[in-house]
């Protein structure tokens, strides 16, 4: 690159930065969660959000609601209990056939219908594909602002959101606002909140609403719905113990001792962006901003230097090792503990190690 | 048919560097190309043109400059393009953004219909993926996203069918015409132009819409006015405050490394060898 001077910042200068909110917008309250329910089965992101949304809820002093559509039965209603378990003081409802697979019509109308009638004040969902495909045509609808992929959220001393995200590939953050209208939307990626602890037995109140649809007015038909063979991405998000590896692994044949080491454990494998695209390791495994997200128990980096976009998908692991030669690697300014070395003689040492450990251990039980 | 692509111009990600004191980007020097995503589209534009016979027109906004990224995507195929380029978008989020690529696009259908529009499934600088559905929405197109197949299409009687990824397996849609893909990445093998798409991509006139032009009357709607959103700061990500404890490694064999390693993994964390132990039980 030529040398570079420094340009204004992303954000060009903004002219109003105030809240004014009209009286129309005034009178919207609650922060809601779109409890996501495909194929019968809740994505944990949505209570992950429900553990976001009590925080915001509580420092607004409103209800926290969740919001679950889907067809009539046993899993939507398993997905209200959850709702109110996992924190939400009441619950609005659509249950209706017609929600029985995601569509983005029915769904999006649903979604539109209920906060054009109960208004509230800010609006989560998960940033999965559902949740990105129904949040850009609610927010586009309803004409306010949309933030996706939030890191993290405060509520300001004027009560407004600010969403922050990262930007330009990870390599800095910025706060999103939604001034002057509401409800203010958010999309989060999923295992980017912690999981809130569930309260068996709490429940709240119940709000039932209709579509008011019928399946010859939607466009959009579901033929057929082809499950994957492996829902290996799925368990890499939310394992307790990830192993990964990086370019420091120098071959493509040495990615053998990240799974060696990742099979003693118990765990699940992955690695940095290049290994995708040399093809060393399928996409669904990347880990990072462009990747998954993880937010393991344990997370064991060989030969990853921790790029900032590598580093913000791993930062919510409760313990990170790093094994790198290179002393002055990045990641070892936000690993807890480093070991400067070579990954391929350290991972086998480990592998062998841990199986000796995990062994002994299961003797003595 | 006619088939738009909405691309967008973006700086090199990979070579984007932040001023370490300042905290701005440095933009200067940095190469700009067509936001990866939006190739993925292109191509399957293309292809649905070179089976079907018709147009593909890519459309863009941006800074006049942007013309460089219609130019190239001529010189892969496309036939014809369009920059829509307007002080008034400046600062726009992606509400306006989709608003005033809605709105070229309607004029584009005035003359030539249009039967489907490609958007990139996100971008690498905005990574929002929410221009595409805006754009669906405003112009009440079906909508289509994270699109892995397009299996069949059906011109007269207007049905498409495709395979769209959804968490935790693929959902087979059919829909009509008009509608509104994203095409996820990797799912087709982006060509190169030929000699002559070259050559007529550079002889090629790039029309420059103005918001009048694209047929906005009420520019409220369009950049920084026609935006619910504002970045209200913008700053790089805090360094912890501890760095690594280094594991004793000289004068070490590997094994000792390795035994050093799990007495302080234990130490640091007592529930963890737990964890592990339940881990590998299964
Ligand atoms: C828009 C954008 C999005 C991105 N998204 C992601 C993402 O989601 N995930 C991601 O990971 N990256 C992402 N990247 C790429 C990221 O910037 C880095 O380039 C990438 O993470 C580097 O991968 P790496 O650490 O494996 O390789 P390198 O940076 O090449 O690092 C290799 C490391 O291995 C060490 N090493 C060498 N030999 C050994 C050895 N024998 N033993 C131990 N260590 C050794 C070296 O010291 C070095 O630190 C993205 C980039 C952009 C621009």
């Amino acid at each position: 690159m030529t040398e570079a001077k420094p340009a204004p910042a992303a954000a060009p200068a903004r002219g109003k930065m105030k809240v004014e909110l009209s009286d129309h917008f005034k009178t919207y309250k609650d922060v809601w969660v779109f409890i996501e329910l495909e194929r019968g089965q809740v994505h944990p992101v949505s209570w992950e959000l429900l553990g976001e949304g009590r925080k915001l809820a509580n420092k607004l002093g409103v209800e926290l609601a969740g919001v679950v559509m889907g067809a009539p039965g046993d899993s939507a209603d398993a997905a209200v209990a959850g709702a109110y378990e996992y924190g939400a003081d009441l619950v609005y409802t659509i249950q209706d056939p017609l929600l029985a697979d995601y569509r983005n019509e029915p769904f999006a109308r649903g979604m539109t219908d209920l906060v054009n009638t109960y208004k509230p004040e800010i609006l989560l969902l998960g940033a999965t594909t559902l949740g990105r495909d129904l949040a850009g045509t609610v927010a586009t609808t309803l004409k306010t602002g949309l933030t996706a992929d939030c890191t993290e959220m405060a509520i300001d001393d004027d009560r407004s959101m600010g969403a922050t995200r990262p930007t330009f590939g990870g390599s800095l953050l910025c706060t999103i606002y939604t001034l002057n209208v509401r409800p203010q939307m958010a999309t989060i990626r999923p295992r980017v909140m912690s999981m809130p602890d569930r309260e068996a037995g709490r429940t709240g109140r119940l709000v039932v609403h209709s579509l008011g649809m019928q399946e010859d007015s939607i466009v959009t038909k579901i033929l057929n719905y082809i499950p994957d063979a492996s829902k290996e991405d799925a368990h890499l998000a939310y394992a307790d113990v990830v192993v990964a590896g990086g370019m420091g692994l120098g071959k493509p044949e040495n990615f053998k001792l990240v799974k060696e080491l990742a099979s003693v454990l118990g765990a699940e494998y992955g690695g940095s962006r290049p290994l995708v695209q040399k093809g060393w390791i399928e996409s669904a495994r990347q880990i990072g901003q462009t990747g998954k997200t993880i937010r393991p128990r344990l997370y064991i980096a060989a030969g990853i230097s921790g790029a900032i976009q590598h580093r913000v998908g791993v930062e919510g692991a409760d313990m990170i090792l790093a094994i790198n030669t290179d002393p002055n690697a990045p990641i070892f300014d936000f690993a807890h503990q480093g070991i400067v070395g070579d990954a391929l003689t350290v991972l086998p040492a480990l592998t062998e190690t841990f199986r000796r450990h995990l062994a002994q251990k299961r003797a003595a039980e | 048919m006619h088939i738009v692509v909405c691309i967008k111009q973006v700086p090199d990600s990979a070579q984007i560097r932040v001023h370490p004191v300042t905290n701005t980007i440095m933009r200067q020097g940095v190469p700009t190309i067509i936001n990866p995503y939006d190739l993925f589209s292109l191509e399957e534009a293309l292809r649905l043109r070179d089976k079907f016979g018709g147009k593909v027109t890519v459309l863009t906004m941006g800074p006049p400059m942007a013309d460089t990224s219609l130019r190239k995507a001529l010189s892969m195929g496309a036939d014809a393009a369009v920059l829509l380029s307007d002080r008034c978008f400046a600062g726009s989020d992606t509400l306006a953004t989709s608003y005033a690529l809605a709105s070229a696009i309607a004029k584009i259908t005035e003359t030539e219909p249009v039967g489907m529009v490609f958007c990139g499934k996100q971008t690498i600088d905005g990574d929002t993926a929410q221009v595409g559905p805006g754009i669906a929405k405003r112009l009440e197109l079906n909508q289509l996203t994270y699109v892995e197949r397009i299996d069949a299409v059906d011109e007269t009687a207007r049905k498409i069918t495709v395979e769209r990824r959804a968490e935790g397996g693929v959902q087979v849609l059919s829909t009509s015409l008009p509608c509104l893909i994203t095409m996820l990445e990797g799912t087709n093998v982006v060509r190169r132009g030929t000699m002559e798409d070259m050559l007529r991509a550079a002889r090629t006139e790039i029309p420059m819409w103005s918001a009048a032009k694209a047929g906005i009357t009420d520019t409220a709607l369009c950049g920084l006015k026609g935006s619910p959103t504002v970045v209200k700061k913008v700053f790089a990500p805090p360094p912890r405050k501890e760095k690594a404890k280094q594991i004793d490694v000289t004068g070490k064999t590997a094994d000792d490394i390795a035994a050093a390693t799990l007495n302080a993994l234990f130490a640091a964390d007592a529930r963890l060898e737990e964890t592990l132990f339940r881990q590998a039980g299964h």
